[in-house]
């Protein structure tokens, strides 16, 4: 479990958890990136590029 | 093998691709492009003693210039920046297909509102405009009329970006309500799937359904040409059919598998790890 850096809300965290994942809050809907692991740090996840692509 | 895997985001992809590479033992060092100083000369540390690099950038000009740097050093890296470079961009894709008689849809580039509006009415309605670089169907506009083309055209004069300046303008092609993606490593389909949906843009990423898709000759033999064209690795080579055979729109260099994995019964990152394996630490041990 983290904290939700936008709202505070706890966020379940699963067992393979991998910095630079993208996570959402389910109370405020903001997309977490995972910082780091152990122990799990999350920021607000950066905006797309335009050139972000497959 | 100690393999470096490039990326700046972790999607469920590169999360099957890690689970498989650390499963058979190999030593992973996951390398955020966004932390990286890249010198002309020396790499990084976080690069050394690396067999291989998997380019797993999500964005494109982080992936073409981080696989140069990877071979500035020598460092081998899938794919090779050669690839990226053709597959990042539509105009150099299309040109390398042409160039290589692979059938692709009928394209015409132009710099100028003026001249893309005469590249659009060269086709009639519908057709197709597509920046050039970018992926999961963004920004892609079916154009079905002159005032919708003339409404697309003002607006990216007004986005302003520069490469709202490139008009890449592309025949509409009548697939029958689906795609194909192939999986290929060099040039060898893996697995294919067939992308459904109801909307003209039947990307997995906009929600497309998917099935497993059985090649048949023409397609396997299409798939190696293109991968060829480009310079061969891991590739999502993208197919439509129309009445006289396929045809060849897109080679994806970083290609998403999760939903091609989860589509057919082949465990689609064992595939690709045997691949680098096989080939390319057969490379790195020569």
């Amino acid at each position: 479990m983290a904290e939700c850096v936008e709202c505070g809300a706890d966020v379940p965290l699963h067992n393979d958890l991998e910095s630079g994942e993208i996570i959402d809050c389910a109370t405020c809907g903001v997309e977490l990136e995972v910082i780091d692991v152990n122990p799990p740090v999350l920021d607000r996840a950066p905006e797309l590029e335009e050139d972000w692509g497959e | 093998m100690k393999i470096g895997l490039l990326y700046s985001r972790i999607r469920k992809d590169e999360k099957l691709l890690l689970a498989e590479l650390r499963d058979r033992g190999h030593e992973v060092t996951k390398i955020d492009v966004r932390k990286e100083t890249f010198d002309l000369t020396d790499a990084p540390a976080t690069f050394e003693n690396l067999d291989l690099v998997v380019d797993r950038c999500l964005a494109t000009s982080r992936s073409l210039y981080a696989t140069q740097f990877c071979e500035a050093y020598g460092i081998p890296v899938v794919n090779s920046h050669e690839t990226a470079d053709i597959c990042a961009d539509k105009v150099k894709t299309s040109l390398t297909l042409a160039g290589a008689g692979i059938p692709t849809p009928a394209t015409k580039v132009a710099f100028t509102t003026k001249s893309a509006m005469e590249a659009i009415e060269s086709f009639g309605y519908p057709c197709v405009l597509k920046p050039v670089v970018g992926s999961w169907g963004r920004l892609m506009a079916k154009i079905d009329s002159k005032s919708a083309a003339e409404a697309i055209l003002e607006h990216k004069a007004t986005l302003g970006h520069y490469e709202h300046k490139v008009f890449y303008v592309q025949e509409f092609v009548d697939k029958p309500g689906r795609d194909i993606r192939v999986l290929a490593l060099d040039g060898e389909p893996v697995a294919a799937m067939a992308r459904h949906d109801d909307h003209w843009l039947t990307n997995a990423a906009k929600g497309a359904e998917t099935t497993t898709f059985e090649l048949d000759s023409e397609a396997e033999s299409l798939v190696e040409q293109a991968s060829d064209a480009v310079g061969g690795g891991l590739l999502g080579v993208d197919l439509m059919e129309t009445d006289s055979g396929y045809t060849v729109h897109e080679v994806n260099h970083t290609v998403e598998f999760k939903a091609l994995n989860e589509a057919v019964d082949l465990d689609v990152p064992a595939s690709v790890v045997d691949w680098l394996e096989s080939t390319v630490g057969m490379e790195v041990m020569a």
